[in-house]
């Protein structure tokens, strides 16, 4: 039913997609897959003819026999979101903030004269019923939903005209296990009820194997290698295949090292948000964001924290930094209490690397200043030579080099970014060290990288790591014990390997149904 | 549907809520305008206090000053009991700020009328100038701006850039000037200066109109690269993405989707803008020999009438604090997200 053949794409004479050719048949599910900067997007961006300035593309792509590239802006103007609709990875940012739902999924049907304002509100209403947000009606504004919610809607206004080809461009990426689970199963459910075809993108291969009948593997803007998925997962002809099925099931060589005595220990800590305010002076009931959590880390452990999004586990990592103060229960780290009062000397033996290090960083700093920054906890910080020699053995630890430390943030990759936020960890010679999300948002090969890295760390400064992750593959690969959070509760502790083997709890259960592929791989 | 409605019930963030934030509701619109008509009571009362006690400590009182130096003590007494100035600080500033929210202003020491009469007077000729000048200001800046931004890095673009930046740069009694030259002096469609009072409206409205443009140049043109960089931004947003994949071109992903959020910074400079034209006329005001609010306030100064003074800071105080609040009112209007806070 598509037909794209040799379709090549350069901006401003830069090479973007060389030679991509695919076929998608009605019905379809066709997984595109390939990390970042390999041209996935730029596919789907070609196909809708949404191409950034300065982007020239040749090649055909054929939807029913009318080839898109060779279409006129007014005619591919009918096509986008009747025949040809596509949702994005941000569900969060997708919708505009000032219209209400109902409205935004109406709109696909008015621009393109398939009904008048009464019908289309109905056909509005019963689509937002079919991606299963039919309670929350049409009035809502987006900022009242969550994403998985959001996304949801996006799909609503997608398919409202039913269109032959869907383009998911990440759309689950942002999600949570869960929350991903139920939206995938929604776009398999439409694909079989609407005959449709889905381009489903994305750089994780679990996502793929669990959902689409055929891949392709995308690298530096080639593919690589194409075929039914379990063709390809099974014998990956390709070196390249086989190196992204390596990385992505990855686990470092570790012991497990931990040391009898605790580094940090929470007894019964509890954290309240202060309740909706209710006129001038009532405030509704606090929210327990953290609600009785009780556990031990060790000298040289790593333990998991995992959870769907909102059950508190940031919140949970805020209080252990001593960032925000706790309402209930004590937290200690080395004998002493942990409170926002916590003194500098303290401070720089517990320290963190969140999820994007792009935002954790001033863009107009160098990269000595940032990993330098950390010291001015200690009493008696390096200055001048013994600084710059400091820092230039901290990112040597992170197998950066030392003349790195002149240049600034955007000059480095996603991975360099996160090994430099690693690097401004280590700085103080840390005891702890919190990974909130800390490789979620990397390629599989990079993620393979840096727990390797993280590993050898471990190894031979004896840290603790506190490993917060939604992300279960890398839990299990890299945790020795592991802590299930729910609504503010911890509701499974144990082994890693037994909490994974043999989940008690209806809450781990869930998550490790719905993570994909986890069986698979 | 049973696989769907089970599953999405679970990714609901606060299903208590939902119901309440459920389009647009009047109620959660009063319970927003209240809360902010509250604070800016609040934020009323204290400016009162400050200007109170800013005017009492300028040294020299009012009845010194009205009888020259050679008055004897007992007569300026009797003067300062005349005029209301005994009495402690706390009694002198209840008797000022109840008789404002009485209407009553007190007594103008050098025209010897009430303050009342005198503000109302040139209320009528600056407010219905701020106005006009403002909706000029609006009506070119709003298109033009946006014009600009659909056009990016288009000649159109660079040629709108350029003329707004003239029209900072170029200062407004100039301006002014340039137009009774061409359109007053040389065209003679315009009178040069003066105001015949609203029983002519027509006539009235026509003495307004050389001052209003002169007005609304700097504004309009500071307003037009507002305009133009808000739409810019939210140009990049996704939902302008999401509304591109739906099928709408780009001018009506600009007309639907970046216009209405590109309005929050705009409305901000509005606001302060109408601040500013309502007092700030002054230079203006003469030039045309306009009777406004600006030229009264620069006269109590002068003659150190510091009822006046007092008074019409008061209630340009008032005014910005209004204005204020309606744009607060424009915001939850606008934007959705505002209307829960």
């Amino acid at each position: 039913m598509i037909h794209v053949k040799n379709l090549s794409l350069s901006i401003h004479g830069t090479p973007i997609l060389d030679q991509v050719s695919l076929t998608i048949a009605e019905g379809q599910i066709f997984g595109l897959v390939g990390e970042s900067g390999s041209g996935k997007s730029m596919t789907a961006l070609a196909l809708m003819q949404l191409l950034p300035t300065g982007a020239v593309a040749t090649g055909h792509a054929r939807l029913d026999g009318t080839d898109l590239l060779a279409l006129p802006e007014a005619g591919m103007r009918a096509l986008r979101g009747a025949s040809l609709a596509m949702i994005f990875q941000e569900p969060m940012t997708a919708l505009n903030p000032v219209q209400p739902i109902g409205v935004q999924v109406a709109e696909t049907l008015l621009i393109h004269g398939a009904a008048d304002r009464g019908k289309a509100r109905k056909i509005a209403r019963d689509c937002l019923h079919r991606v299963g947000l039919g309670h929350i009606g049409t009035e809502v504004y987006p900022h009242a939903l969550s994403g998985g919610q959001r996304q949801r809607v996006c799909i609503a206004a997608a398919i409202a005209l039913r269109p032959r080809l869907l383009i998911a461009d990440e759309p689950t990426t942002a999600l949570d296990v869960t929350t991903q689970a139920q939206i995938l199963d929604l776009l398999k459910a439409l694909v079989t009820e609407q005959n449709m075809a889905l381009l489903l993108i994305t750089h994780d291969l679990a996502v793929v194997t669990d959902t689409a009948s055929r891949i392709a593997v995308m690298h530096q803007g080639r593919i690589v290698e194409q075929g039914k998925t379990t063709d390809i997962l099974r014998r990956h002809r390709h070196p390249y295949t086989r190196t992204l099925c390596k990385a992505s099931a990855h686990r470092p060589e570790r012991q497990n090292h931990a040391a009898p005595e605790p580094l940090l220990q929470l007894s019964k800590v509890v954290r309240l948000y202060p309740g909706r305010r209710q006129g001038f002076f009532r405030r509704g009931t606090p929210l327990r964001a953290v609600d009785g959590v009780s556990f031990d880390l060790h000298y040289g452990e790593s333990l998991g924290l995992v959870g769907e999004s909102g059950c508190g586990k940031s919140t949970l990592a805020r209080a252990i930094l001593g960032l925000e103060p706790i309402q209930g229960g004590r937290i200690t780290a080395f004998g002493k209490p942990v409170s926002p009062q916590l003194p500098n000397a303290l401070r720089a033996r517990i320290q963190v690397v969140f999820q994007d290090p792009y935002g954790s960083f001033n863009p107009r700093w160098r990269v000595e200043h940032l990993v330098a920054e950390p010291l001015h906890l200690m009493a008696n910080p390096p200055v001048g030579r013994a600084r710059r020699d400091h820092v230039a053995e901290a990112l040597k630890a992170v197998h950066l080099t030392p003349k790195d430390m002149d240049k600034y943030p955007h000059e480095f990759s996603g991975g360099q970014r996160q090994r430099i936020a690693i690097a401004r960890a280590l700085m103080t010679h840390p005891d702890i060290i919190v990974l909130d999300e800390a490789v979620s948002a990397l390629d599989v090969s990079v993620r393979a990288r840096i727990l390797d890295l993280l590993a050898t760390l471990q190894t031979r400064m004896k840290l603790g790591y506190l490993f917060i992750s939604h992300d279960l593959t890398v839990v299990r690969a890299i945790t020795d014990r592991v802590l299930v959070m729910q609504a503010g509760r911890i509701v499974e502790h144990g082994a890693t390997r037994a909490v994974f083997s043999s989940p008690r709890h209806a809450c781990t259960r869930t998550l490790l149904q719905a993570a994909p592929g986890l069986r698979a791989m | 549907m049973p696989p769907f409605g089970r599953s999405s019930r679970k990714d609901t963030p606060f299903p208590a809520f939902r119901t309440r934030e459920t389009g647009f509701n009047l109620g959660a619109m009063l319970r927003y305008a209240l809360h902010r008509l509250f604070s800016l009571t609040l934020s009323l009362m204290g400016a009162s206090v400050v200007i109170f006690l800013v005017i009492e400590v300028i040294p020299g009182d009012s009845a010194t000053f009205m009888l020259g130096l050679n008055a004897t003590p007992e007569t300026v007494a009797a003067l300062r009991e005349d005029l209301g100035l005994g009495g402690s600080l706390w009694e002198r500033y209840w008797a000022w700020a109840s008789g404002m929210v009485r209407g009553d202003f007190g007594t103008s020491y050098t025209y010897r009328v009430p303050v009342s009469d005198l503000v109302l007077d040139r209320l009528w000729v600056s407010l219905p100038l701020a106005l006009y000048a403002l909706s000029l200001s609006a009506l070119i800046a709003f298109p033009v701006g946006l014009v600009a931004a659909a056009g990016r890095g288009t000649a159109a673009d660079y040629g709108i850039m350029g003329a707004t930046q003239l029209g900072i740069a170029v200062p407004n009694f100039w301006f002014a000037m340039l137009l009774v030259l061409i359109f007053a002096v040389n065209l003679q469609w315009f009178s040069a200066g003066g105001f015949p009072g609203w029983e002519h409206p027509g006539a009235a409205m026509k003495a307004l109109t050389l001052p209003a443009i002169a007005l609304a140049l700097p504004q309009a043109s500071i307003l037009a690269r507002v305009m133009r960089s808000a739409v810019l931004e939210t140009l990049d947003q996704d939902y302008i993405r999401t509304a591109r994949a739906r099928g709408l071109s780009h001018r009506q992903a600009v007309l639907r989707h970046a216009l209405r959020n590109a309005l929050i910074p705009v409305l901000t400079i509005i606001g302060l803008q109408f601040s500013f034209l309502l007092a700030g006329a002054i230079i203006i005001e003469n030039v045309f020999f306009l009777p406004g609010l600006g030229r009264l306030i620069f006269q109590g100064i002068t003659q150190r009438d510091l009822v006046v003074v007092e008074s019409v800071t008061m209630l340009l105080v008032f005014a910005v604090i209004l204005v204020t609040f309606l744009v607060d009112l424009a915001y939850a209007a606008v934007d959705p997200r505002i209307r829960q806070t």
